[in-house]
């Protein structure tokens, strides 16, 4: 599982805990994140930024 | 002095800030071999510059916010970065870059030297109390100078002057605000929005005189003393100024290449001398300079494209710039205004629906506050483009 941070705002999403708020269950690669979500603190869209691996 | 012009011959970056990397980044994920040399006036530590203005209400030090060092970003981008080297000189005629007496052959050179803090007049800037936080070393000193002092005064109310209000307050300071504007962000917010922002930072306790101007800082003891012109006076421990943004063009202007606000670029990003590039918050793209994230990013996903042999021109559809209030986010086009545009809003509390429509009744821009930012995508999506797509060659 891996990391991957927000090079806008920082945020980190975590693939081992998903993002159950935007019904993004834990486990769910990035890759699987849908194309439309968003940094949950900044807005940034995903395919408009680079989500940076960190681990 | 003089050296071959080899293919071999490195595609120099000047500057580690996001704009460097992402472009370094972009060029690996086309070119594994291709010669790439960095070259940094920092320690060259790669980290989110968006996130010095949210280091309070996030609980990170300095050291918290590197993402990875140079040494680790060497060796993940096949690169070698020279680090604490600042660039004095360019010689496009020979394709070089001069360090002091150095000189450094380059294939191609890209600046992306970032942008500088505009200095208030000596008696404001030029006091030991008066920091700006505009890297990961000012953030550093910046901390450690506000030790267990509580007073901040904040010189500067746009867009990074509000962040650091908001995020210093969430930190527990004492936060006032001074500037020159009557309303915060000028420039960027229609009064409407700024209004709802100024009342949420007030709510949480921010003070602002607006309409002032400081115009001495004088350290007495351990306080400090902001004088306004109004006659006024502020006590305070700390002073940040944070007044707004300058595109370095100096070492560009030398070397003859075309500046104006910022260092001129066409779409390629190719500044007005062959073989040299600009990008990020230095460059000015066909007019504009948007000192943002994604406006770089976009461009340096073009940037890598052109220097990997296939020449791009950027793309910027509209771009909302997100202000980091916690109390009261912020979502923004600001709109070129036309003679016959308006502003229409809806206000319920700090919550701010404000679009901007020309005669015609097409949609320029808008700025959202509070729970309408929600409302931002669905906006953008009808916002004509900054550059649009080129015609077709
Ligand atoms: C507090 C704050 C909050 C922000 N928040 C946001 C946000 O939420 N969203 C957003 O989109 N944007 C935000 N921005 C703007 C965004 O951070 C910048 O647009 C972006 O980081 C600029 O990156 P850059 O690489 O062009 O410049 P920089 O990061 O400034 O990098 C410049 C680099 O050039 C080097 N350098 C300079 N001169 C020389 C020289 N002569 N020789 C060698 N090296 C040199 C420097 O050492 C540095 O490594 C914020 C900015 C600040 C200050
Ligand atoms: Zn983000």
């Amino acid at each position: 599982m891996k990391k991957w941070q927000c090079v806008v705002c920082g945020f980190i999403y975590d693939e081992a805990e998903g993002w159950p708020e935007d019904g993004i269950a834990p486990g769910t690669a990035w890759e699987d994140v849908p194309e439309d979500w968003e940094c949950p603190d900044c807005g940034v869209g995903k395919e408009d930024f680079e989500m940076i691996e960190i681990s | 002095m003089a050296e071959a012009v080899t293919d071999q011959a490195p595609v120099v970056i000047i500057g580690s800030g996001l704009a460097g990397y992402t472009l370094a980044r972009e060029i690996r994920k086309r070119d594994a071999s291709q010669p790439l040399m960095m070259i940094t006036a920092d320690d060259g530590a790669s980290y989110s510059k968006p996130m010095l203005s949210t280091g309070f209400t996030k609980g990170k030090t300095a050291d918290e916010l590197v993402q990875a060092d140079a040494g680790a970003m060497a060796e993940q981008l096949n690169m070698e970065i020279r680090t604490h080297t600042r660039v004095t000189g360019i010689d496009p005629g020979a394709h070089n870059v001069l360090i002091g007496d150095e000189r450094l052959h380059y294939r191609q050179l890209v600046l992306a030297w970032g942008a500088d803090v505009i200095r208030l007049p000596d008696a404001v800037s030029g006091s030991l109390a008066v920091s700006s936080i505009n890297d990961l070393e000012d953030y550093r000193r910046f901390r450690q100078r506000l030790g267990g002092h509580r007073r901040v005064i904040l010189l500067g109310a746009g867009l990074i002057g509000c962040e650091y209000a908001n995020d210093l307050r969430n930190g527990g300071y004492d936060v006032t605000v001074v500037a020159p504007s009557e309303q915060v962000m000028p420039g960027l917010l229609p009064e409407v929005a700024a209004s709802a922002v100024q009342a949420a930072l007030e709510a949480e306790g921010v003070t602002f005189h607006l309409g002032v101007a400081a115009e001495a800082v004088r350290e007495e003891g351990e306080a400090v003393q902001v004088h306004l012109n109004d006659g006024a006076m502020l006590q305070g421990d700390v002073v940040v100024s944070a007044v707004g943004l300058r595109p370095r063009t100096r070492l560009a202007a030398d070397a003859s290449l075309a500046v104006n606000q910022g260092i001129l670029t066409d779409r390629l990003m190719a500044t007005s001398v062959p073989d040299v590039y600009a990008l990020g918050d230095c460059a000015e793209v066909e007019g504009h300079v948007l000192m943002y994230v994604m406006p770089l990013m976009a461009s340096a996903r073009a940037l890598a494209a052109t220097l990997t042999g296939e020449p791009t021109p950027v793309q910027w559809g509209a771009m909302p710039v997100v202000v980091k209030t916690p109390c009261c986010p912020v979502a923004v086009v600001p709109p070129e205004l036309t003679e016959d545009g308006v502003w229409e809003a809806e206000r319920e509390g700090n919550n701010v629906r404000a679009v901007y429509r020309s005669g015609t009744g097409a949609l320029l821009g808008f700025a959202l506050t509070g729970d309408r930012v929600i409302e931002k995508q669905a906006l953008a999506r009808e916002v004509p483009p900054v550059l649009t797509p080129s015609v077709a060659r």
